[in-house]
Parts: C-alpha cells; structure tokens; sequence
C-alpha cells in the first residue's frame, strides 16, 4: 500500500493552510485517499504554521512520524520538522530565505521575473512538490484551476517555474481512480446539516467551530438559509430557539467556552421541547484553554449540561462522512422528540482535510406534527411522550412554551402531579428516543472484530486507533451516540472482549467513567491531552506498552 | 376572542402590570378589529413578575428566561415574518440580565415592540433595586442605599440605534394605549418604557404625579430634540418626566437574511455541485 506524507510550513500568513488542501487535493487527483492535519498557533501574522498531509490508498485519519517531502517556506520549518526528516526524504525550500540540504528554489525570484502576486511563492514550492512526487502537470492544470480562485495564470506560471527546477523524486504512483471530494469535518458538519433542511444557523465565532459559521454564510445565497452571527452565544442560542418555536430547523456552533454561555438556553430547549442541534467543537480547556489545538475533554460536560433532568441526544462522530450523517441525523432526531441535541466534535476533526466517501442514507424520522383542528395543546400527551407540533401563525389555535414547568397548554404549574406527569413525559421522551436509535450506528466496530483485546475510544481518534488496531491485530470499540447510551449495541460490540484499553484525548479518562456506569470495566487507559493528535507510531508504541 | 386565559392571576392588587395587560389586550382588539389575524401576534417574556402577562394572555407565547426575550423575539422574527412579536420585559431582565440583546436589537432594528414593565425594583425576589432604581434607594440587597446612577433606558436606546422609543405611565392607561398602538405599528424595532408601579415594593404613585406630562409639540423625528427630551429626567433628579413618543424615525430594518430554504431536491443538486467543485 502506498502511504505517502508531506508537510508544508511556513509564517502564519502566508496561506500555509491553503497551500496545504491545494497539496491534497493534487494527491486526491492521483487516485489516493488524502487526510491533512493543520497545526497553527493563536496568531494572525508569524509563528510557524504547518500542514501534513498523508495521501494513502486507503484513507488514514493520523499522520506518522516521518515524511516523505518537507516543503519549507521558512527556517523554522527546517529547525522545529527535522525529526521527521529520514534519509531519503526530499526537503525542497526557498532559497532566498532557508538555509538547508536539499533543493532550493528561488521563489521571490520566480515571482518577480513572473510578475505575479508575492503570494504565488507558495504556488512555486507547490510546482516543486508536484515535480519531486510525479504529479502530472496536467493534473497541477486542472487542480489548480478548481482551487485558486483568483491569479490562476500568474500561480500556474509561478508553479512551473518550481516543477521545472525540482528533481524527479521517488514519487507515487497515480492509481487512476476517481477524485473525491476533500472536505474539512466542518464542512461535513454544514453540510449535513442542510441535506437536513437546515433553515437557519446562529453563531458567535469561536475556534475551532467557525469554519461552519464561514462554509454556512457562503453558501447562504445558494441554499436560501439563513446564518446568523448575533451579539454572543447566549443570544445565539435563544434566537435558535425563538426561530424553532416558530417552525424553522435551525442549529448553533461553538467550543467550550461559548457552550458554558448556552448552558441556560440548553436547559430551556429541554424544558420548552424545543429542537435544537448543538455543534460542540472541542478544544483543550480549562477556561480559554489552548484554541487551536485539539481536546476530548468536554463529554462530561455535554452529558450534563444545564440545570434539570431532560432528554438530549449527544454523538460523536470520528470522521467527515459520520460527522456529515451525524448532523443529519441529530436535527431529524431533535426534531422528532422535540429536545436538543449536541453533535461532539473537535479540531482534529472539524480543521482536518478528509477525502469524502460519502454518507449513508438516513433512517426517515419525520416531526410528529398536529392534524385535523380542534383544540391544541403544546404539550398535550402523544404516544412517546411526544406532543404533536403547531407553529404561531396557525389559525384558530395558541402556541404556547413556557420555561417555567407547565400544563398541557403550555401554562405555569406549581400544582404536584403536573410537575411529576411532566417529568414522566420528557423520561418517556428519552426512552423512545433511545428506541428510535436502535435503527442507526450508534456503535462502530473496526479492526479484528473477534479479537479479545479492543480499544475503545469516541470521536476523532477513532482514525488512530483504527490504524493501530490493524497494525496489532486488535478490535476497536467506539461508541457514537453517548447519550441516551446505546446498552445493547454497545454490549453486543464488546462481546468476546476480556481486555479493554481506552485511548481519549484528555486526563480524566471521561468515556471511562462513563461506561462505568453501565458496569464496564476499562483495564488500561491512554490519554493525551497536550492539544495534538495522536501520530501513528507513537500510539502504536503505547498501545504495546499496555497489551 | 377573549384573549384572557384562565390561569389564575396573581399579581399583587394594585400592581401596574394588570394596566399594561389590559392596554394590550385593548391594542389588540383594536387591530384585530382592523383585520390583522390574532393568530399572527407572539408575545414573548422574560422572568419576573411582569412575565406572567404570558400565562394570562391568550395567545401565541413563549414564556422564556431571565434577560432573554429580546433575542428569542429576534428569533422569532427571522423565522417568520408574518408574525408580529411582542416583547415583554421587566427592567431588571432587559436592562439588568439582558441589556446585550435590547442593545442589538434596537442595532437591528429588528422587527418587534419592546415593552420593558419598569417597576424600578426587582418584584419577584422581594425587592432589590434594578439597573433604574433611583440614587439612595433601599433595597433588601442595598440596605443603606443603592450608590450608583441609574441608567437612563431612552437615552439608551437612542443611542443604540432604536428608531421608535418612547415612554408611559401605568396610572394613565388612555395615553398608554395610544403610545402600545404606535409602537407596534412602527416598522422595525420599537421601544416603550413604561413606569409600572409595584404597589407592594416601590409605589411611587406620589412621586410620579406631579411630575409626569404628556409631551406635545414634540418633532419626534428629531434626534437631537429626542435626546433633549430624554436627558430631561435621568430616573433619579427632581425634574418633570415627559411620557409620549420621544422618537420616531424609519430605517431599514432586520439586517439578517430571513430563514427560508429550498426543497431537499433543490439542495441535493446544490450539495452536489458543491462537492465537485471540492475535487
């Protein structure tokens, strides 16, 4: 199998992150499945940022240790990347303003004589890319002419004044097939929230969620959505809910920090059964924490946020095509049994690149929605404990929520068994949801699926754990749907298991404690909880440490 | 239409909610009479006592949380344009808990009436002083006096950018229906005021008395006159306090693109579209 990797880096600024998707869509072009890890620091201009971008025939969700090709636009990249240098590793770099072995290329030098926009430089060391890694150049044509929206011409020039100066390298071998589309966890996310029929998206920008406020608000006009950035995410959330009352599928994204400020429209959502779909996009907390870097710490969080007992729909998916269903799946289920829902995700997943193989269909779950006329009642018993919907603006009826605890109309109570047969209802609520979940993957089993030895991890480490899991000859265990828990699937996934290892991206060991719970036993836990992913190997190693 | 629930009323007699309830229910009739549907108005409210006006009006609610209404009728008024939204809140919710969203929506100039029930004291906890209570006031948080200025809500929202503010009085409920009326005529954001007397915690019906007049000869459409008008009285000085419409401007309203969205078919072929382009 082929597994090729290269990493570009450079001056924050100097589009090391464009740079970085136009490498693997170039390598999406040949045939292979792509994945791109971007590193940056919480800064606009300097510092050194990164991409890696691991191009397989398989699709990979982590990067190893080594690279085939180091692209270098500055001396920090040299210096801080030279642990990933092998010997046969091409290092190609600007002349002008690095010093190293390998091939230099001249890139302000290309620009000038090109006469092109300084930014093109990164185009130049992208040629040489091309070049050492025998990507045809009618591929760089086509490639380019999807990606670089503006200055084609000057960037094409600029990049075969790099191809033309690079030495052929050992290459990979272009298999032929189809390009996917490669896309971000974020915009799996926004657009699966639309193929829903996402009518409205309200957000306050925060790393790492906003690349779905920024996908959202430029497809705006084509879908006919509305995408909102109000005042914060206490107004972010309330407006998502005057907009549900009023009959709109509508969902809010933000981190940590921003969900803390939700937390009280989140209760209200449970207590009013309105549906909302909450995108929660981890990153390494306490507080402000570390923003552009990557964490699972928040599960608890997720799980118990708001005042009150109420139903909520919790998943995490761990790649773009489960985070484009997830988002589906999570509006069509809010909707359904009227409750809020949190889609868990995180920066490795959200701001990484992934070849996109599709999303399954969803299971069809329609709203339960008010019929014939008579007299309504918001929270008039259903089957479930589900109300039948009605919208304000409906002739002949009231529409009333309430966050206070209420009557079947929708009306203040204090009285006892109303506050009680309320309670009861959203606890039905929940069990016919978890009921309904039967129906989708809320469990995901991978690698050696009779294997007695299994990792169990959630979200976006599932890639990792996957590859090593191969690598070993173990099973991988992950639960996506966290709440309500998935007993059965989960049960049945661990059956034959005698030795569980979780592997989570933070300290405490969360999903742990979670399935202790359910009476699950974790032998051995792995954590990280330094803002980076998992590499390949270095899991692998840690994993051996354990089994 | 009655548009009186049956949920039993419990305000405190002689409280100045039961006036505005009633103005409203006036208002109301008044433009259902004139052919607007009943079913097309939302009333939304905060967390107070003047928010119970949502359990005893029959009609269209949502009875949210403390300091929130502005932005669920911001919400409200996104999703569906038809709706005429109505929201009540009390001095301590939307000038206290909430004074963000009041803010942006009079910097919207979304869609909705904005009626603060300003009692000057917090009710429903037994009596705390509010962001408008005046310098000196007794409070059970502030027992030798509250030390800071109260704010001045017109100014405020004239400031914000709101282009309907204005101001009434509980005790003159004919001038209070006419300043309703307008307001929830005006397109876009519009503001009202209204001194509410707590008849339990801060009955200021001998203060107010001597003071309050109705403003005539006003150019409303003036902003310089507007904030002339709306400094005459900073909620804590001795000085005479003008009730009536302070300001009255058109501007485009709600910025947002309304909520809307094709058919799945239509955004399937979008999506489609959308991933080839990402090849």
């Amino acid at each position: 199998m082929q597994d090729f990797s290269v990493l570009i880096g450079g001056k924050a600024g100097e589009g090391i992150n464009i740079a970085g998707s136009v490498i693997a869509r170039l390598l999406s072009a040949c045939g292979l499945c792509v994945y791109m890890y971007y590193d940056y620091p919480s800064l606009i201009k300097g510092g050194n940022n990164f991409a890696v971008i691991r191009a397989a025939d398989i699709q990979t969700f982590c990067t190893r240790e080594a690279v085939d090709v180091l692209l270098a636009l500055d001396q920090e990249s040299i210096r801080l990347h030279a642990g990933m240098v092998r010997e046969d590793t091409a290092v190609i770099y600007d002349s002008g303003v690095v010093k190293a072995d390998g091939t230099g290329l001249p890139l302000e030098a290309f620009v000038k004589e090109e006469e092109a926009p300084a930014i093109t430089r990164n185009a130049g060391i992208i040629g040489g890319f091309c070049r050492t890694a025998g990507i045809p150049w009618a591929t760089v044509e086509a490639v380019f002419a999807r990606a670089i929206p503006r200055e084609l011409d000057a960037n094409l020039r600029v990049a075969r004044r790099g191809y033309d100066a690079t030495p052929a390298g050992k290459g990979i071998r272009v298999n032929g097939r189809e390009a996917l589309p490669v896309l971000t966890g974020n915009e799996g996310v926004a657009f699966g929230l639309v193929e829903a029929g996402l009518e409205g998206y309200i957000s306050y920008p925060m790393t790492p969620s906003s690349s779905i406020l920024h996908t959202l608000a430029s497809y705006a006009g084509r879908f006919g959505i509305s995408v909102v950035h109000p005042e914060n995410e206490t107004g972010a959330m309330l407006m998502a809910l005057g907009a549900a009352y009023a009959g709109r599928r509508v969902a809010v994204g933000t981190s940590g920090g921003g969900f803390c400020l939700m937390t009280e429209g989140f209760s209200l959502a449970g207590m009013a059964e309105l549906p909302v779909v909450v995108v929660l996009a981890q990153r390494p907390g306490p507080s402000t924490g570390v923003p552009t870097y990557s964490a699972q710490g928040d599960l608890l969080f997720a799980l118990s946020a708001g005042q009150g007992e109420f139903p909520r729909i919790v998943a995490a998916p761990g790649s773009v095509e489960e985070a484009w269903y997830w988002a589906g799946a999570l509006m069509d289920l809010s909707w359904r049994f009227q409750t809020p829902s949190i889609l868990l995700t995180d920066k490795n997943l959200g701001e990484g690149l992934f070849s996109f193989a599709g999303a399954p269909p969803r299971p069809p779950l329609a709203p339960v929605l008010r019929e014939g006329d008579g007299t309504y009642g918001r929270y008039q018993d259903g089957p479930g404990g589900i109300s039948p919907l009605a919208f304000p603006g409906e002739s002949g009826i009231t529409v009333k929520v309430n966050s206070y605890a209420h009557d079947a109309d929708g009306i203040t109570t204090e009285e006892a068994a109303t506050i009680a047969a309320m309670a009861e209802k959203r606890r039905e609520k929940e069990r016919a949801a978890a009921k309904a979940l039967a129906a989708y993957p809320c469990v995901e089993v991978a690698g050696d699926r009779t294997a007695a030895t299994a990792l169990l991890c959630w979200g976006s480490v599932a890639g990792a754990c996957t590859e090593v899991a191969g690598r070993l000859g173990l099973r991988v265990v992950r639960p996506v749907v966290l709440s309500p828990f998935p007993e059965e699937q989960f049960a049945s996934a661990l059956s034959g298991v005698d030795r569980l290892i979780a592997v989570e991206e933070n300290i405490d060991g969360q999903l742990s404690r979670l399935l202790g719970c359910y009476g699950v036993r974790v032998d051995e836990r792995i954590g990280k909880y330094d803002g980076r992913p998992f590499f390949l190997e270095h899991l692998e190693r840690r994993v051996e440490e354990v089994i | 239409m009655t548009w009186i629930t049956g949920a039993q009323n419990t305000w405190c007699p002689g409280c100045g909610n039961f006036a505005i309830q009633h103005a409203l229910k006036a208002v109301l009739e008044d433009l259902t009479a004139g052919g607007m549907r009943p079913e097309e108005f939302v009333l939304v409210s905060g967390i107070g006592c003047h928010a119970k006006i949502a359990d005893y009006m029959a009609m269209n609610s949502f009875y949210s949380i403390h300091g929130r209404g502005a932005a669920v009728a911001g919400g409200i008024a996104l999703a569906n344009p038809g709706l005429r939204v109505i929201s009540c809140a009390g001095d301590g919710d939307a000038y206290a808990e909430g004074l963000d969203h009041l803010i942006f929506a009079a910097k919207r100039n979304t869609e909705m009436t904005a009626i603060v029930h300003d009692n000057r004291v917090y009710g429903l906890t037994t009596g705390q002083y509010t962001p408008t209570s005046y310098e000196g006031f007794r409070g059970r948080s502030t027992p030798e006096g509250v030390r800071e200025r109260p704010i001045n809500p017109l100014e405020l929202m004239l400031a914000s950018g709101a282009t309907f503010v204005a101001r009434a009085y509980t005790r003159k409920i004919d001038h209070l229906k006419t300043v309703l009326k307008a307001a929830m005529l005006h397109r876009g954001f519009s503001f009202i005021d209204v001194l509410q007397i707590c008849a339990t915690y801060n009955n200021l019906t001998d203060y107010y008395a001597p003071r309050v007049y109705e403003v005539e000869g006003h150019d409303a459409g003036n902003f310089d006159a507007a904030m002339r008008l709306a400094r005459e009285w900073d909620y804590s000085a001795d000085a005479p306090i003008a009730l009536g419409v302070i300001y009255d401007a058109e501007a485009p309203s709600d910025p947002w693109p309304r909520m809307n969205g094709g058919g799945a078919e239509e955004r399937a072929e979008e999506i489609r579209r959308i991933l080839l382009e990402k090849t």
